[in-house]
């Protein structure tokens, strides 16, 4: 048994004044603060420090900052499952015996890449870089194919994938910690500029600054509310899409979900919400779909008839998911465990889902290639 | 930066597959694949054999690109396609000699070498497959 027992998040958003280490280690101090106790291994998250800030070894260059020198420490990276995959070896580290109670601390820095090009030419590492990046193609230009084919294929339009973004932005007004903080237009998402047709912006999740950290100890010992982690579920897919079935479904989801449930021995039903890995609108609504939450072709009327509003009968992102709490991606994934934390602890503040108890987070990395699924109960 | 700077060697080596399309046959499945693997990602052979694939193909899928990665701002905009070759391989990779708006699924295409990638002002300036609307 492994338990989340701490957490300290860090506002997402453009942090000018703050570097990778100052992110890092406020977000570590709250957690560890909000834990009370010391911890005996670190286990950092992140994807993108090589590429944008020229800093690797995030082990020790996160201790050095923290005071902590001489802790163990490394670095995990699954593009936009870094954050849930640091957390899968942190509880490996405790049922070994090798830790007892680990910080896993994920942090992004984003926007020390002042232009477009450059952002979009660090996410995509994420894809096959030398069969897909090289002709020119991007992340988001692999979410647009996939887009394309689930209007093809279920008849939707433009407008059906508004209400994703809608609710997105919705919910993220009530979360302190969020990076877009305000309500969306209908009309301003249909007049958002193209990305990668027929992916605009606001299809998008933000580039984002950002840290969050959690506690995980072997005891429910945190003086301010504790969680079950019940199971994980993990798989993966063909990192080049070009090479896949179909891109309407993502397989990866379906067998960490069913991996998830079966491990934690558990009902689809008792999960009261889900924080999913929305890094478009379309895998949004797909996810929603591989989860059973709608029908295929069906998550846009989920998503329109309040379905998946916070206090709907599934809950989706309450506290607005990546495309507005926002998406510092290496960190996203811990930001989703720290949320899910809060909310089984009734202490989400605002994004808070009346009564939950039982909740499932969903990170990935690339395009669906690579997915960790997070059953979290509070105790 | 190196995010989108590449080497001499890192493109040289990709050639047999970017310049003339060889790719990978299974000998113990028949599935075709690009780049050849090692082991055949459909039934774990390691008996895949080089072959160089069919230049004429159809698009089945497709984008057009108005936010592009660093080094390919001077193609904007530009279509990056999946392409399905005459013998059922898929690859993606980008159109030419053909404006956005004409693209369609199913528009026959054909491989032509072209320009693809320059990293910086003095850097490599790499060539590749494009597919363009097939010359009848
Ligand atoms: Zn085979």
């Amino acid at each position: 048994m492994v338990y989340i027992v701490g957490v300290g998040l860090t506002p997402v958003g453009n942090h000018w004044s703050k570097s990778l280490r100052h992110l890092a280690v406020e977000a570590s101090v709250k957690a560890l603060e909000d834990y009370g106790k010391d911890v005996d291994y670190v286990v950092v998250s992140n994807m993108l420090s090589g590429v944008i800030n020229g800093q690797e070894n995030l082990g020790s260059y996160v201790v050095s900052h923290l005071g902590k020198i001489g802790t163990p420490a490394i670095k995990i990276e699954a593009a936009g499952a870094s954050g849930a995959a640091a957390s899968v070896v942190a509880q490996g580290l405790i049922s070994s015996g090798v830790a007892e109670r680990v910080l896993v601390v994920g942090v992004e820095k984003m926007t020390d890449y002042t232009s477009l090009e450059d952002t979009t030419s660090a996410l995509s590492t994420a894809i096959d870089s030398e069969y897909e990046g090289f002709p020119g193609g991007t992340l988001d230009a692999m979410h647009a194919l996939v887009m394309r084919e689930y209007m093809k294929k279920y008849g939707v339009n433009r407008e059906d994938f508004s209400y994703f973004p809608l609710l997105m932005h919705k919910n993220a007004v009530d979360t302190p910690h969020a990076q877009l903080r305000f309500k969306l237009k209908p009309e301003s998402y249909m007049r958002s500029p193209m990305i990668a047709e027929p992916i605009t912006l606001l299809d998008l999740a933000p580039v984002s600054d950002g840290a969050a950290a959690i506690v995980l100890s072997k005891e429910p010992d945190g003086p301010n509310g504790n969680a079950e982690i019940l199971s994980v579920g993990h798989a993966t897919d063909t990192i080049a899409i070009y090479r896949r079935e179909s891109l309407t479904e993502m397989p990866a989801i379906r067998a960490a979900f069913s991996e998830a449930l079966e491990r934690a021995n558990i009902e689809r039903d008792s999960i009261d919400l889900y924080n999913i890995h929305d890094y478009s609108s379309v895998i949004g609504y797909i996810t929603t779909e591989e989860l059973g939450l709608a029908e295929r072709g069906k998550a846009p009327e989920l998503f329109k008839n309040g379905g998946a509003d916070r206090d709907g009968p599934t809950p989706v992102n309450p506290e607005g998911g990546l495309k507005a709490r926002g998406n510092p991606v290496g960190a996203t994934g811990v930001y989703q465990i720290a949320e899910a934390f809060l909310q089984v602890t009734g202490r989400a503040e605002g994004a808070q889902v009346e009564g939950a108890k039982t909740a499932l987070t969903l990170s990935a990395g690339g395009l669906a290639s690579n997915v960790i699924i997070h059953l979290i109960r509070g105790v | 930066m190196w995010a989108y700077w590449q080497s001499v060697p890192a493109h040289w080596r990709e050639i047999p597959a970017r310049y003339r399309l060889e790719g990978g046959e299974c000998q113990d499945c028949g599935y075709r694949m690009i780049p050849r693997e090692d082991i055949c990602p459909k039934c774990g052979s390691r008996n895949v054999k080089p072959i160089d694939l069919p230049r004429k193909g159809k698009v089945v899928n497709y984008t057009v690109i108005w936010n592009a990665p660093r080094g390919y701002e001077y193609y904007t905009p530009y279509v990056i396609a999946i392409i399905e070759l005459e013998d059922g391989t898929r690859l993606t990779a980008q159109l030419t000699d053909v404006e956005p708006s004409d693209v369609k699924e199913g528009m026959e295409v054909e491989m032509v070498l072209r320009k693809t990638r320059v990293s910086g002002e003095s850097g490599l300036i790499a060539y590749s497959y494009k597919f363009r609307p097939l010359i009848k």
